[in-house]
């Protein structure tokens, strides 16, 4: 038995990674031996440091690509665009989880999430401002694993970091401070089935290598190129694409994405509907694009259904919905549709906008759907947040702010002009017809339309109607909520106005490597 | 002069007065509205310094602008007036001012056990508004156009939501949904054009003038003009989608349903002018008999739906449905005469439908109801209201000497030589619309002194009260002569609204009997719109196929 070779690794092109798990690791220590009155305010810096470290070394590393890890990781334009979105959205929604002004018990978690719902200790705790400040490091670590997933050039990799993002998602869902039941149950619920989806990803990396005799995405091509699609890599490609749609929230996988987006703590769900997006597009591009952009006979057909059923489902079942939450769950199982648009627009030899518009559009939407449930933390009534639409009626009266910034978010998510959700939608839809998708590009516009109506009419009730008279309050936001709504709003704005430099950047990093 | 970027500045100036009457803390009603006033008559100024700029004769776009705005698409903020456009932007022009004018006194719908609401958000949306609209006539970009098209929509959509009828949330929503359908539609269109310009020029472009350079498929063609009639026709609105023209018209606060149908909906016929007939050459000439049967429906049905309305407002906008039939009818029958008809339509009936809609609005502010049967007997006791009225309403049915009928007029003669059939159909609207007209007008000013605006007065020896003259004709209800005299209690027009009304029934005078500069204002760019789509200017027959080298299909 001959040596193990350690793999060349090169340390300045994990420099993002490497920022985000360090911090992920030292947090575990600080929670371990840090006292407790210190404990907050140290472990916020060191998930800001470590996300915003990650960022500046993407911002530094631009341009680079490369293959490292003995091939396990690619660091190109792609990884490193989407990596630094990872890390935009993730500090943002550190800053978010950091907000002590907004709950009476100064925080959004519960100290114990373990405790059965509903017993004495479990209402003890909903009032006491002890609080635990694991969810730091588990969301440094889910941003890590987001990272590694949009790196990775391996599809074991792949399914590690699949892991990585998602155990401490899972954990971070049941951590609720108010509604534990609905939040427990969410965590459950996201677990189980998430470990289904875990499953199948496992189970097409099984077929695909025994179809192709490799787990790298490059040899993946190269056996693909050489000799021609098999029934067992066609079936193994099927298993993986379901796997990650999970994640992706992509209809008909979509079935976890409004209770758990419901039940989780509201600054989690931000992260998750955000971020998770971003990484799980990210694999479902390198995948699509490197691994099988040679034969994509195998997957078109099968992601244009998906998108047409994911943008169907999210807003005709939006139409339907009474809660905020579930509301925005649904429309964010319509935008992985109108992803999945970007995603078909892949021309022939790797040509087409579809890579750089998908990554545009991935930036836009991340920033506004955080924006959106950012909001959500602020209007509150004596249960916590105040989410069914009914409690939102007149909420324009009570605070004009917050209802134009609401209104604001809400319009760029239905993609009218001058936000960033029109570009977004733009850059995919032309991506798309590029290719001749014009049936895909139709079915989008008509699902647009029907979304607009759900979020016209939150629009509607926060303006034109009267304030029931024991409606909600609106907190006053301590500066990490505002700092994230600032920023938010103002990409929202920008992206839809002057879009041109971020179109140019995503432009020029849309070249994968390997 | 003409150096000064007078379209940029008509767009800039009430942005930026919108912006800062928002800014204006609730109290500050009163300056909000001077300040609206104001920024309108400025906007008012530039128009007409705009048009004293532009050369009738010259180039065909004008004044033009233009600068890279995301150049990864190929967007250019590019403006550039046509006398169409430009037309429309005096329209716009003289119409803010007006509405202000109107809504001077206007307060927002009142809540029970609540304060009123403030009215500085009407202003602020109104200024909003008008530089969108201006925008989006002075768009030459299709994309710049689309986002004007659309970011149209949010103050309209507040401006009915927020000031509008009871039914405010409901009419509000369906305007909003519909032109979105429609908008998203024609986004459908937009890339398709973005694509083929991309294959044929080698880069995406947007810009008008290269696209009409085009040579497309002709299947292709049906397909993209499809995406834009779409939008157009929700917008202006031809009948089968105009279902949501009366809710909106009807719920709309005075001030936005005269914009909504004077201004917003002419955003669809200039569209099948500007964009369906020059880009689309072929399978506009193909589908033409298709939009024109749509046309000459509406025509019909939306008279016939306006004779039985009972609420006023409803059926001035059965009446603007009717009146985009006609407009529709000059467009697509491929003559000079008629598409300049119809150009000069589109101004007569912003000027008198709005008029039209300022009465009746005015008539409402006295009775507080928008029903017909409410009214009764207002001539007698506010001569210079009715006169108004009847002036509105004659300008709506064209008659002679109104600028309606000029317009009316060159469009059916414009027609009758290539579409006789429809033409020949289409005058029947011209019956309908003296009878809905004057149904309205006899009913609300005229018999005996009836409704929500009789009061009792203790003044019975007073000879001023209104007896209604015993055998004056069988329709005339006898009133019992009561020991206390009803009476109508309105005052006629106030000097206010007399200085707003002023301004729209001398242009209606006017342009009744000397519309001359205006058509000479139009007519080139129809004649290049005519051009276009390969119809001889010069004559009123159209060029064989292929002639100009568009590719006849047909």
């Amino acid at each position: 038995m001959g040596a193990i070779e350690a793999p060349d690794l090169s340390y300045a092109a994990l420099a993002p990674l490497l920022f985000v798990f360090g911090a992920a690791a030292v947090g575990v220590l600080v929670e371990a031996f840090a006292p407790r009155a210190v404990r907050h305010p140290v472990q916020v810096a060191i998930a800001l440091v470590g996300t915003i470290g990650a960022l500046v070394a993407t911002v530094l590393l631009a341009g680079t690509q490369d293959v490292t890890a003995a091939g396990a990781l690619a660091v190109d334009g792609p990884a490193l665009f989407l990596q630094g979105t990872i890390a935009v959205l993730g500090a943002l929604s550190v800053l978010l989880f950091s907000e002590r002004a907004l709950d009476p018990a100064r925080s959004a978690f519960v100290a114990a999430a373990a405790v059965p719902a509903g017993s004495v200790r479990d209402r003890e705790l909903a009032t006491s401002e002890r609080v635990q400040t694991e969810v730091y490091p588990l969301a440094t670590f889910a941003i890590g694993g987001m990272m590694l997933f949009t790196a990775a050039n391996d599809l074991l990799i792949m399914f590690v970091a699949l892991e990585v993002l998602s155990l401490p998602l899972y954990l971070l869902c049941g951590l609720a401070r108010r509604r534990r039941l609905l939040s427990q149950e969410a965590a459950v619920k996201y677990f189980l089935l998430g470990a289904f989806a875990s499953a199948f990803f496992l189970y097409g990396l099984a077929l695909v290598y025994g179809a192709t005799g490799s787990v790298r995405l490059s040899d993946i091509r190269v056996a693909v190129v050489t000799e021609g699609g098999s029934a067992l890599m066609v079936l193994g490609l099927g298993l993986l694409v379901v796997g990650l749609m999970f994640k992706a929230s992509v209809a008909p996988f979509h079935s976890w994405t409004p209770d758990v987006y419901q039940g989780a703590p509201t600054a989690v769900t931000a992260f998750m509907a955000a971020a998770t997006k971003v990484a799980a597009f990210g694999a479902v591009l390198r995948l699509l694009y490197v691994a099988f952009g040679t034969a994509d006979w195998t997957w078109r057909p099968l992601v244009y259904a998906l998108a047409i059923a994911s943008m169907v489902v999210g807003a005709v079942l939006g139409l339907t919905q009474t809660d905020v939450k579930r509301m925005l769950a649904y429309s964010s199982i319509a935008h992985a549709g109108f992803l999945l648009t970007g995603v078909i627009g892949l021309g022939p030899d790797g040509t087409g906008y579809g890579l750089a518009a998908t990554m545009f559009y991935l930036l836009a939407y991340g920033l506004t759907t955080l924006g959106a449930f950012g909001l959500l933390t602020l209007v509150r009534d004596g249960d916590g947040e105040a989410t069914h639409l009914s409690q939102w009626a007149g909420l324009a009266q009570r605070s004009p702010l917050v209802a134009a910034l609401m209104t604001f978010f809400l319009l760029a998510l239905a993609g009218i002009p001058l936000t960033s959700g029109f570009t977004g939608k733009f850059a995919v839809f032309r991506a798309a017809i590029e290719v001749g998708a014009w049936p895909l590009v139709v079915t989008a516009l008509v699902a647009s339309a029907i979304a607009a109506f759900f979020y016209l009419r939150v629009v509607v009730l926060m303006y034109f109607s009267d304030p029931a008279p024991d409606g909600p309050t609106v907190g006053v936001p301590g500066l990490p909520t505002t700092i994230v709504l600032a920023i938010t709003a103002a990409a929202t704005l920008v992206l839809g106005v002057l879009p041109g430099s971020v179109l140019d950047l995503a432009e020029s990093a849309a070249v994968f490597v390997g | 002069m003409s150096d000064v970027p007078w379209l940029v500045l008509m767009i800039a100036v009430p942005a930026v007065g919108a912006a800062v009457v928002a800014a204006l803390p609730p109290a500050r009603e009163a300056l909000a509205r001077q300040l609206a006033l104001a920024v309108s008559l400025l906007v008012l100024l530039l128009a007409v310094l705009t048009t004293i700029a532009f050369d009738p004769g010259g180039e065909r776009f004008q004044l033009t602008t233009s600068v890279a705005w995301i150049p990864d698409f190929g967007v250019e903020f590019a403006l550039g007036v046509d006398g169409i456009a430009l037309s429309m932007l005096l329209l716009i022009g003289v119409l803010v001012p007006v509405v202000v004018g109107a809504s001077w006194r206007d307060t927002p719908v009142p809540r029970p056990g609540r304060p009123a609401r403030s009215m500085t958000a009407f202003w602020a949306w109104l200024l909003l508004l008008e530089s969108l609209m201006v925008g989006v006539f002075a768009a030459t970009d299709v994309f710049l156009f689309y986002v004007f098209f659309e970011a149209m929509l949010v103050p309209m959509y507040f401006l009915i939501g927020s000031f509008g009828g009871p039914n405010r949330q409901y009419a509000a929503v369906k305007f909003f949904l519909y032109s979105l359908l429609g908008g998203l539609v024609m986004l459908a269109s937009v890339i398709g054009l973005y694509v083929v310009s991309n294959s044929q020029l080698g880069e995406g472009t947007f810009a008008f003038d290269a696209l009409r350079q085009l040579e497309i498929d002709p299947n292709v063609q049906k397909l993209l003009f499809a995406g834009f009639f779409l939008a157009f026709a929700i917008k202006a609105p031809l009948v089968p989608f105009h279902t949501w023209l009366p809710d909106s018209g009807a719920e709309a606060p005075i001030g936005g349903a005269v914009l909504l149908v004077g201004v917003l909906d002419k955003v669809g016929t200039f569209g099948f002018l500007r964009y369906c007939l020059p880009l689309f050459p072929d399978a506009s000439r193909d589908l033409a008999p298709w939009v024109l049967a749509l046309a000459v429906a509406g025509i019909i049905y939306a008279a016939l739906l306006a004779v039985g309305q009972s609420d006023m407002k409803r059926l001035v906008s059965y009446t603007s449905i009717a009146h985009f039939g006609f407009i529709a009818l000059g467009i697509f029958a491929f003559t000079t005469e008629a598409a300049t008809g119809a150009v000069l339509y589109m101004v007569n009936h912003g000027i008198a439908t709005g008029l039209l809609f300022i009465v009746v609005g005015m008539v409402i502010a006295r009775g507080g109801s928008r029903q017909i049967r409410d009214y009764g007997g207002l001539a007698a006791k506010a001569p210079l209201l009715a006169g108004v009225f009847l002036l509105a309403g004659l300008a709506s049915l064209a008659l002679p000497g109104t600028n309606s009928f000029v317009s009316e007029f060159l469009v059916l003669i414009g027609a009758f030589p290539t579409r006789p059939v429809f033409t020949i159909i289409a005058t029947v609207g011209i019956v309908l619309a003296a009878l809905y007209v004057l149904l309205m007008y006899q009913r609300v000013m005229h018999g005996p002194p009836r409704g929500v605006l009789l009061v009792e007065e203790d003044r019975a020896e007073d000879g001023d009260t209104v007896r209604p003259a015993s055998g004056a004709g069988g329709a005339t209800a006898v009133l019992e002569a009561p020991v206390r005299a009803r009476v109508l209690a309105v005052r006629d027009l106030s000097r206010r609204e007399i200085a707003v009304v002023t301004p729209l029934v001398a242009l209606i005078l006017v342009l009744g009997v000397y519309p001359q500069p205006l058509i000479e204002l139009i007519s080139p760019a129809v004649e290049a719109t005519m051009t276009d789509i390969g119809v001889d200017p010069g004559g009123s027959t159209p060029a064989a196929p292929g002639s100009t080298g568009t590719g006849g299909t047909d």
